[in-house]
């Protein structure tokens, strides 16, 4: 049962590809595999620190402020990962920019906090935060190597195709239009999964 | 210094908040379905984003700064532009029933729009003056609702073309997307902007 809390967000439920929250920080930031894993890794902390506070005070919120209570909550601990990036890791911060802040918008939180750890305790609720952060990073972790593959030949950095290759990348991966395709690209394969399988 | 017309440019066209930013993207698959819809949520993002700005501008240089409280800056940012957006909402179905009628449905889900909080930020990264930050909220709003109503547009169009099944609803709707940004580019070097 509590197995289910985690593994439902991570395919079944998948924030981007499935349920299509979580968009603008999916397309923006998943130019290299290093940023989007990064990404990823700051909504885990977000989403799950967010669950367990909320869930384990979930008692003592009024239920007609409890948007804004759950807004402060959320942006208490996007501050705290926006700073920490700032110091620790400035070349990521760099490259997400504006997207580390936004985080608090970002509808797959507030998702979540709303519709599961207001609502449950607060073991299942970690497990629902990290099933989901891992479900949003595994998307944006398929999309950021994608698109660093064909769009810098590299991963992580690393050439990996052949002088040839690397000296014309397709470029047009890693500009704006070809996030759009690439994810189009995967929503179809999602869907054509789906439909195999009914 | 950049001039408020390049400003304007840049943020209506070259560097598109959809198309280039991707910014706003929830109302802009959400709610472009049909072009009476997307002209509606436009101008709210339009209204919407315009106070905004002003409001955090002010909030930001005159209270965070000289209180040395910068790290609150997203939870007040959040917080402003969450009540903003009430406040509007109820000043405009008291006073200005018609308008109401023409954005009250949509200045709710403006709330969670990242678009109008992503600006608020953008400007104080840029460093603008109040000129500038009204410029570049007016061209950014209007980019806003440039690409969604080329978007509502085109998705009329396509609900009577052939699609293949596993590419029907939202994949076509990236597709088209995809295509539209590909267009914009060709924007990028306009009177020497840069993306």
């Amino acid at each position: 049962m509590q197995s289910r809390n985690f593994t439902n967000g991570i395919l079944k439920n998948n924030p981007v590809l499935v349920l299509m929250i979580g968009l603008c920080p999916t397309l923006a930031v998943s130019t290299t595999a290093f940023n989007s894993l990064g990404m990823g890794i700051a909504v885990i902390f977000v989403l799950t620190l967010s669950n367990i506070t909320i869930s384990s005070i979930r008692k003592f919120i009024p239920e007609n402020i409890r948007i804004p209570v759950f807004i402060v909550i959320i942006s208490t601990f996007v501050t705290v990962i926006d700073y920490n990036m700032y110091a620790f890791i400035p070349d990521l911060y760099k490259n997400l920019g504006v997207f580390v802040p936004l985080i608090v918008v970002n509808c797959i939180i507030l998702g979540r906090v709303e519709g599961f750890a207001y609502k449950n305790g607060v073991f299942a609720s970690l497990l629902d935060g990290l099933g989901s952060g891992i479900g949003f990073t595994l998307a944006i972790f398929i999309m950021g190597s994608i698109r660093e593959l064909l769009g810098s030949g590299t991963f992580f950095g690393f050439n990996v195709f052949p002088q040839g290759f690397q000296n014309n990348p397709v470029i047009f991966m890693i500009l704006p239009p070809g996030g759009f395709l690439v994810i189009a690209s995967l929503m179809g394969i999602m869907n054509h999964l789906k439909g195999s399988q009914a | 210094m950049m001039s408020p017309f390049l400003i304007f440019l840049s943020a209506f066209l070259v560097n598109n908040i959809v198309l280039m930013r991707f910014l706003g993207l929830c109302p802009y698959f959400g709610v472009s379905r049909r072009t009476d819809t997307a002209l509606g949520m436009s101008m709210g993002v339009l209204f919407v984003m315009l106070l905004a700005s002003w409001i955090t501008f002010f909030i930001y240089h005159y209270l965070l700064v000289p209180l040395d409280l910068i790290f609150l800056r997203t939870a007040a940012f959040i917080l402003v532009i969450a009540s903003l957006v009430q406040l509007i909402e109820l000043f405009l179905k008291k006073n200005v029933p018609t308008l109401y009628q023409a954005l009250g449905i949509y200045l709710p889900l403006i709330t969670t729009n990242c678009a109008i909080l992503g600006i608020t930020f953008l400007i104080i990264d840029y460093d603008y003056t109040l000129l500038q930050a009204t410029v570049f909220s007016i061209g950014t709003a209007m980019g806003f609702g440039l690409a969604l109503l080329l978007m509502a547009g085109m998705r009329e169009q396509i609900d009577l073309a052939p699609v293949p099944d596993a590419l029907k609803g939202s994949p076509i709707a990236f597709i088209t997307a995809s295509l539209t940004s590909l267009a914009f580019l060709g924007f990028a070097g306009l009177l020497g902007l840069s993306i």
